[in-house]
């Protein structure tokens, strides 16, 4: 039991990072019904901008409020990662609006690899070891071990994605979000700036997916520029789970997802796990045609 | 033995009740209108006849056949073929190759004759053409039939849908308001196609909100309210009941 | 009637085809080994595109995990080659037909998935048979290492060993497949094929299975991807897992949508454009995957059909051309 609870606790921490960058998918999804498989790399980026700014030295004095430090790495990671989002957007996407869907696919491989490789060439192939922050402090819960960094986690993940959350569903831009998502037309009939909608889409779902990226960093304290499409894969796997364009269902994705796999490792076989998510989402896509949440679409005839 | 039977045929969506116990049969030969306000639910009652949506309730006989639970391209097979309200061509495929699809159930060359191109398979393309370019010389579109579908003003499109509907032989024909979007000529024209593809001895089903040619063409019309049946009979009989008067007419002509 | 069957088949000067073919084949007795196994690489990503076309270009349907089929193909034929040691040319229908059963097995109960949600099951499968292989499964496929020792196919007591040697045996399959696809394209399975990609529900409305036309597609794609699978292995005598990953599989999806999603010519171009061109820009090493990102990003910007789009494509483009300058008629069928 004791054993089963401290898997729980891993499986949630690790599903709360694959929620918020699903949600990334889902959004982009949502309004352009494209799949961005540069995604992940996006997440990746937030890791490796998170840890120049650690180590530059300029920002040694802050470290020494933590949570003052903390805020402001957040903000400026993300911050970064969203002008890289947009224009990710204006370089490989936008020009492709009108095209058939197969051809923005391979553009978004396209990209996918470029930023791989660009942040490659930057800072190396090998693996880059981030400085401790607040790892050693835990909580003995039940004889669950329970770190500060996955309470930070967990916390933070929850935070956006309520935030997101209240956004989208309580707010007039979150309404013309919900609109643009249904018909662009039609939404521009209705005096909604569509091109700013999708553009704030491409910040949001960047910069959420970069919080998570660096969140990954300071907690397993090692990145490289490969980790992008792992957890791109399983992130966009959540989304699909969830059913994709569905934003409550990018969270519940995630977090079953990150459940799935810790328990998947835990009982059945480490080596397998990836195999394991995929046979439960293929399954879940045979039950559920559309994911957990995703809307039945019926033809319209 | 009618051609079509339906029995109580009840379709609900969610809460909403689209089609409430109708019932009715039609002969072979004849020409059955369907009318009523929007959302009466004439479009469920086709996509239920031909298996595009599964009824909750109730049976639908095809040649004394049950055809509840089978595929659309089993019902199509078996002879009923369709054309759809909002247009549903093959857009960037040309309208030859558009009327061609309805051979296919109607030939059988696999990947083994097809690679080989064996005499039967040859004959068979050559067949499927032959069959094209009459049901296009029927519709009158023979000149456009290398021009991509998507390229046709409306009008030969809705045109365009009957020869592809027509391609697959069918013995039932069922028409999702043919006359939408036509100008006056052109649903005069209709109307005669109509009377010709009866003559050549294919049943007809025919939504239709443009009373001049539903009224001008079918022996029997059928009035669905809310879902249910409200009247049957000829168009003379139909157009002096009270009730469709009440529920339809009246509010179209005010 | 004759001439209304050739209006439908597309007509075509066959003589600078045959000139080029026979220009092709003449490469071996030029080119030096490397080269020549470049030309070989070339043919069995050409003939992995050309399966992967059916189930993209033709039936419309997202696959980002073709590589599990090449895998089987391969794999099969490695596991029984080593075992049992029964001749590769022999094992290549025998790969064909797994790999098919294979596909026929995994895909039927997820072919009612819209596009996206395809898309990941795909990727899914891809995973899944790229783990199983790595996880070694009843000591089968060697784990990480893969199969050592496969044969040289052979014929008629002559063995391929030398490029050059291969060089023929894989070309004169690609040029019969290509031959045949032009057939299937042309034929009622090619055209249903298109219909059910344009609108699946209308296809199904005039008695086309949907369904069994797309099974057939990942059938039929699966087996020729084992094909190529059984001439790899032949090829390397080694294979292991990694050869088999997602990149292979995005590779063959992006020579499809690069060259004109079911078009055969572009195919070729495609396959060109993927696999020979990075090999020729080598030299550049360490930055060369970072141009052919980019260069996937600007291609698909400045030429969405594709290099060489099939024909149907050029119609709508020449018509919309045509539109746009005012005059609708007169167009060239």
């Amino acid at each position: 039991m004791q054993e089963f609870l401290q898997q729980l606790v891993n499986g949630l921490t690790m599903g709360s990072v694959y929620a918020l960058v699903a949600l990334g998918y889902t959004m982009v999804y949502g309004i352009l019904k494209l799949i961005n498989f540069a995604h992940g790399e996006l997440f990746m980026l937030g890791g490796f901008f998170g840890l120049t700014w650690l180590t530059a030295s300029a920002f040694s004095g802050l470290l020494k409020s933590p949570l003052l430090g903390l805020l402001v790495l957040f903000l400026l990671v993300m911050a970064m990662v969203a002008v890289i989002g947009v224009l990710l957007d204006r370089v490989a996407y936008k020009p492709l609006r009108r095209s058939p869907r197969l051809t923005a696919v391979v553009s978004a491989l396209g990209a996918s690899i470029f930023l791989q490789n660009a942040v490659m060439l930057v800072f190396g192939s090998g693996y880059l070891v981030f400085p401790d922050v607040a790892r050693d402090i835990y909580w003995m819960v039940g004889g669950v071990k329970i770190t500060l960094m996955r309470v930070i986690i967990f916390l933070v993940a929850v935070c956006f994605m309520v935030g997101l959350y209240l956004l989208v569903q309580k707010t007039q831009l979150g309404a013309a979000m919900r609109a643009a998502s249904l018909d662009h037309d039609t939404s521009r009939l209705m005096g909604i700036d569509v091109d700013k909608i999708i553009m704030l889409v491409f910040v949001i779902g960047p910069a959420l997916g970069a919080a998570a990226g660096l969140m990954v960093g300071l907690y397993y304290r090692q990145i490289n520029f490969a980790m992008g499409w792992t957890y791109g894969i399983r992130a966009f796997t959540a989304a699909i789970m969830g059913g994709i364009g569905n934003i409550p269902g990018a969270m519940i994705g995630g977090l079953l997802l990150g459940i799935i796999e810790t328990l998947g490792a835990g009982y059945i076989s480490a080596t397998w796990k990836d195999a394991i998510s995929f046979a439960i989402l293929i399954f879940i896509l045979i039950w559920r045609p559309t994911g957990l949440l995703g809307e039945r679409v019926a033809d319209k005839v | 033995m009618p051609l079509l039977q339906v029995e109580n045929l009840t379709k609900t969506f969610g809460g909403l009740t689209a089609v409430a116990d109708v019932s009715f049969t039609m002969q072979r030969g004849e020409i059955l209108g369907l009318i009523g306000p929007n959302g009466a639910g004439k479009t469920t009652v086709f996509n239920l006849i031909t298996g595009i949506y599964r009824p909750d309730r109730g049976r639908i006989e095809f040649n004394g056949r049950n055809i509840v639970g089978l595929k659309p391209h089993s019902i199509a097979r078996l002879g009923i073929a369709r054309t759809f309200q909002t247009l549903r061509l093959f857009p960037t495929m040309t309208v030859l190759e558009n009327v061609m699809s309805g051979q296919h159930c109607r030939t059988k060359a696999g990947v083994v004759a097809s690679l080989l191109r064996t005499t039967a398979q040859c004959a068979e393309e050559e067949k499927t053409v032959a069959v094209a370019d009459r049901c296009l010389d029927l519709v009158r579109l023979t000149e456009v039939r290398n021009e991509l579908a998507e390229n046709l003003p409306y009008g030969r499109q809705r045109l365009l849908e009957i020869a592809r509907a027509l391609a697959t032989a069918p013995q039932l024909l069922i028409l999702d308001e043919p006359a939408s979007g036509l100008n006056e000529g052109e649903s005069l024209e209709l109307r005669m196609l109509i009377e010709q593809i009866r003559q050549s001895g294919v049943t007809i089903l025919l939504i239709e909100h443009d009373m001049k040619v539903v009224m001008g063409v079918s022996d029997r019309v059928i009035v669905l309210e809310n879902g249910s049946v409200i009247c049957a009979g000829t168009p003379a009989a139909v157009q002096s009941d009270q009730r469709v008067i009440e529920a339809y007419l009246g509010k179209e002509e005010d | 009637m004759k001439e209304r069957l050739r209006n439908i088949r597309n007509r075509h000067h066959w003589w600078p085809l045959v000139l080029l073919g026979a220009g092709w084949f003449c490469v071996p007795l030029f080119a030096n080994s490397y080269w020549t196994d470049v030309a070989n690489f070339f043919g069995i990503y050409m003939l992995l595109g050309l399966s992967l076309n059916i189930i993209v270009g033709y039936a419309g349907m997202f696959n980002l995990g073709h590589a599990a089929f090449y895998a089987v193909g391969a794999y099969t034929t490695a596991i029984i080659n080593t075992r049992f040691g029964i001749p590769l040319l022999v094992l290549m229908p025998i790969a064909a037909l797994t790999a098919a059963g294979f596909a026929a097995l995994i895909t039927r109960p997820v072919l009612h998935l819209r596009g996206d949600y395809l898309c990941i099951v795909t990727i899914g499968f891809g995973e899944i048979v790229r783990i199983a292989l790595i996880n070694n499964p009843f000591g089968l496929t060697g784990g990480p290492n893969g199969v050592l020792g496969i044969d040289r196919p052979a014929l008629f007591g002559f063995t391929f060993y030398q490029p050059g040697h291969f060089f023929y045996l894989i070309w004169v399959i690609v040029i019969l497949v290509m031959f045949g696809m032009r057939r299937l394209e042309n034929s009622r399975l090619g055209r249903a094929w298109n219909y059910v990609r344009e609108d699946e529900l209308a296809a199904e409305a005039m008695g086309i299975d949907a369904t069994n036309m797309k099974l057939l597609a990942f059938i039929l794609g699966a087996g020729l991807a084992g094909i190529a699978g059984t001439l790899y292995a032949g090829k390397m005598t080694v294979i292991a897992p990694e050869s088999f990953g997602f990149w292979e599989s995005v590779v063959m999806f992006a020579i499809v949508v690069l060259g004109g999603p079911g078009s055969i010519p572009g195919v070729v171009v495609g396959t060109f454009g993927m696999f020979v061109l990075p090999e020729i820009f080598r030299g550049f090493s360490s930055a060369r995957m970072l141009v052919f990102g980019a260069a996937m990003m600007l291609m698909m910007i400045f030429r969405p059909q594709g290099l060489w789009p099939s024909q149907r494509v050029l119609r709508v483009r020449q018509a919309e051309g045509l539109e746009s300058q005012g005059s609708a008629a007169g167009r060239p069928a």
